[in-house]
């Protein structure tokens, strides 16, 4: 027998009128704070504006969304049913199926989808200014990234948590499946090498960063015996320790000049990618417990850390934003920071955060085989992605208090500004935006940094924001070692990020080839895991590597590859979703993922046929190809190429990331075609048969959402009195 | 605060996992079973979930 919550099918019909009163109440407060918070910004131009406008406007959307959107899709369109069990009830093995209280779970899935994306991806979108990225990250998760990682969570729930490329092969079609793995494989080949360039642009030339990074490894280590033969199972103690030594090595980092490491220290990017690359390799073959799992505490707990820090900081500090609302480069897409205009890239720019679809591998991964009761999908899957989208409006609050002039001269590339004070100081004038070099050296020396000149990549400029941030909160002088904190804590996750990717991209291609040759698909056969590994790493290493030396700056070229990769799969997701609406006979309900499944093509499409085909050498790879190519044939060299190898090296990168750009577009191409070709016939039919799994009856009894109400708690306490007991597992 | 503080005590000891273990002892307990050590039940499951590391997101 299924116990049912009362009020669960009628939600609100139950309820005494006098909380209905002051429901209605509350959320027309709320509404007027959004309304009044969005005005504001809406109506500033040329003025002085409060970061807390932006806070407001988000938070109050947010909630909006979460109360009504959310519960609509949740009801109404999935059909979420509490009486059916999940399969984490069902097949329930104390390893990866296991029933999880929803608010440990929220904490595990908005650990494993929030890492450096949201903090990066605003900050370079701020060149356009403050209110395109607000816009874009408020509504695009309210319509279309919390709906994508609600609606995947949902139908991999009901599938037993298969994956993303399980379900379009066997709901779509074996072309679109094939065409959805090798998508996802090569969107994550990209994805690790943005994350890891991040890292070593952060990284070089700085012995206090190098050094309090490389302590990160020992640390970690030191947890992993710690939590296997030392103390079995003391996570939080083991956390603790690992917490207060990562502080002390930021601190040590400041004296390193006096240990005489600093020369030693101060490492080039070429340097760091061998080093980036070996350890990514090692880090993957060694057993999970020795140091992912206890860099995955360190960092989880640091990131949750940070952004309750970053939230207290600016309420307590109230910023004014030094940004414009909207800057020139909006509309013309002559940016520095990466090119092209408003549309489609500050879309492209922004994926985590907004939309991300790299999001759907985890919503159809390890999560939906946790979740305790079907509605706690609408907290998990809609409330963690909204939980994201703050911190990337956080992020984009930080890269808009940093003075203008700053921020362009560290993220120009270095072809651009030279690489000195006085060169960058000039260009950031030419640009519109006065400084001078004494300026540029003062904000280096404020963060004990060499200089601060083409710090690309987004997190020295966050870095940066931060600093300011806390350092006007909390006073004390610490500037220097908040900044250090702040590129610590994102090159931590980082790792953390390279370090599963790899592992994870070694099964996938153990996998995949082991479908032809069996001996490579086992798991255990050590060979198999060093050469597969041994692909992944060098795969990703290669575009890192590219990335690094490249004449016109790795993130201008990378960037918007990644943001676009990130957004076709994205487009794969909503696909998926909007395709198994249909074919579960909710055609009235389609446009719930269609429409963002519409507007993230229309996006994606324009970035990348701009991208392929685009005739201005800044946009276009191959108009640039083109461009070097020619110059190259008649003996000449073209800014920033120095000599006519790096003349080559252009022409050569701007062919293989025109030629996948074409490659990914192509793909996501084939997967909605097959999809289309599904739809028409689920529409014909009416419906059509899924791969969904029977219901069975749930004997678990929970609460929906984040606090229980009145009618819940009722029942959670009739299900723990009945007598049924055994078979009813209660939870508070 | 009294409430807050119980809270915030069971919250930590359902994501550092003691809460598993004790969950562990009282299903052994109900069935007869003799649990294995600590460390013998904490290693088995970290190698169980080794072969599914989860992707992190950027």
């Amino acid at each position: 027998m299924s116990s049912r919550i009362p009020t669960q099918d009628h939600p609100g019909a139950a309820r005494p009128p006098r909380s209905r009163t002051r429901s209605i109440v509350v959320w027309t407060l709320v509404a007027l704070v959004g309304a009044t918070a969005w005005t504001v910004l809406a109506l500033s131009r040329g003025e002085s504006v409060n970061a807390l406008w932006v806070l407001f406007a988000a938070l109050a959307s947010y909630a909006i969304a979460y109360r009504f959107y959310a519960r609509f899709i949740t009801y109404r369109v999935l059909r979420a049913d509490d009486a059916r069990a999940t399969p984490a009830e069902r097949l329930h093995n104390g390893v990866d199926f296991e029933v999880t209280d929803r608010r440990v779970l929220f904490g595990h899935h908005f650990a494993a989808i929030a890492g450096a994306g949201p903090l990066v991806g605003p900050v370079l979108a701020a060149q356009m200014g403050y209110l395109p990225g607000t816009i874009w990250i408020v509504v695009g998760v309210v319509f279309a990234g919390a709906v994508q990682d609600l609606t995947i969570l949902f139908f991999s729930m009901r599938r037993d948590g298969k994956s993303l490329g399980q379900m379009v092969r066997e709901e779509i079609g074996l072309v679109g499946g094939i065409a959805a793995l090798i998508a996802v494989f090569a969107i994550m080949i990209i994805i690790l090498a943005v994350l890891a360039l991040i890292v070593v642009n952060a990284l070089a030339e700085s012995p206090w960063g190098v050094f309090s990074i490389a302590l990160t490894i020992p640390i970690a280590l030191f947890m992993g015996v710690y939590l296997r033969y030392l103390r079995p199972g003391r996570v939080l103690e083991a956390t603790g320790i690992g917490v207060v030594l990562l502080l002390a090595a930021i601190v040590g980092g400041g004296y390193v000049e006096q240990l005489g490491l600093a020369a030693d220290l101060t490492l080039s990017k070429e340097t760091l990618v061998l080093a980036l690359v070996v350890y990514g390799f090692v880090a993957s073959v060694l057993p999970v417990w020795l140091l992912l799992t206890p860099r995955d505490y360190l960092s989880t707990f640091m990131k949750i850390g940070v952004i309750v820090l970053l939230a207290a900081s600016l309420l307590v500090a109230r910023p004014v934003l030094a940004n414009e609302a909207v800057t020139s480069f909006a509309r013309e897409g002559n940016g520095p920071v990466f090119a092209g205009s408003l549309f489609p890239f500050v879309f492209i720019t922004i994926a985590c955060g907004a939309l991300s679809g790299f999001h759907a591998l985890i919503a159809s991964g390890t999560t939906p085989k946790m979740v305790a009761k079907e509605r706690q999908v609408r907290l998990i899957g809609y409330g963690g992605m909204l939980m994201e989208s703050f911190v990337a409006i956080s992020a984009l609050i930080a890269a808009s208090v940093i003075d203008q002039g700053i921020y362009f001269a560290m993220n120009s590339p270095a072809g651009a500004t030279g690489g000195d004070a006085a060169g960058a100081a000039q260009f950031v004038t030419g640009l519109g935006f006065p400084t001078s070099p004494e300026t540029l050296t003062a904000a280096a020396a404020a963060v004990e940094e060499p200089s601060l000149v083409s710090r690309t990549g987004g997190a020295p400029a966050l870095a940066l924001g931060i600093s300011q941030v806390f350092h006007s909160a909390f006073g004390g002088g610490l500037q220097a070692f908040w900044y250090h904190f702040a590129i610590m804590f994102e090159a931590l996750f980082i790792l953390t990020a390279v370090d599963a990717g790899t592992r994870v991209g070694r099964f996938m291609l153990q996998d995949t080839v082991g479908n032809v040759w069996k001996k490579f698909g086992d798991l255990s056969w050590r060979p198999g895991n060093l050469l597969a590994s041994a692909a992944v790493v060098a795969a990703w290493g290669y575009f890192l590597y590219v990335g690094v030396t490249d004449p016109l700056g790795g993130i201008n070229q990378l960037f918007p590859l990644f943001g676009i990769a990130n957004q076709l799969l994205a487009a794969i997701a909503l696909t998926l979703a909007t395709t198994l609406l249909i074919k579960h006979g909710r055609l009235r309900y389609a446009w719930v993922t269609g429409v963002p499944l519409a507007w993230d093509l229309v996006t994606t499409m324009t970035a990348s046929y701009q991208k392929v085909f685009s005739d201005n050498p800044a946009i276009g790879y191959f108009a640039q190809r083109a461009r070097y190519a020619d110059a190259l044939d008649a003996g000449q060299l073209l800014a920033p190429a120095k000599a006519p190898d790096e003349m080559q090296q252009i022409v050569t990168n701007s062919t293989v990331n025109g030629v996948l750009q074409s490659v990914f577009a192509v793909l996501v191409l084939v997967v909605v075609a097959n999809a289309a070709v599904v739809v028409v016939r689920a529409v014909r039919a009416g419906s059509l048969p899924t791969t969904e799994v029977p219901a069975v009856a749930s004997q678990l009894v929970e609460p929906a959402g984040l606090f229980a109400s009145a009618g819940e708690k009722a029942a959670v306490a009739a299900a723990g009195s009945s007598g049924t007991g055994s078979a009813a597992e209660v939870r508070r | 605060m009294r409430a807050l503080l119980r809270g915030v005590r069971w919250y930590l000891r359902e994501i550092g996992g003691s809460a598993r273990w004790d969950a562990y002892l009282a299903s052994c307990a109900e069935h007869g079973h003799a649990p294995v050590s600590r460390g013998e039940f904490e290693r088995a499951r970290a190698d169980a979930r080794a072969g599914s590391p989860g992707a992190r997101c950027c």
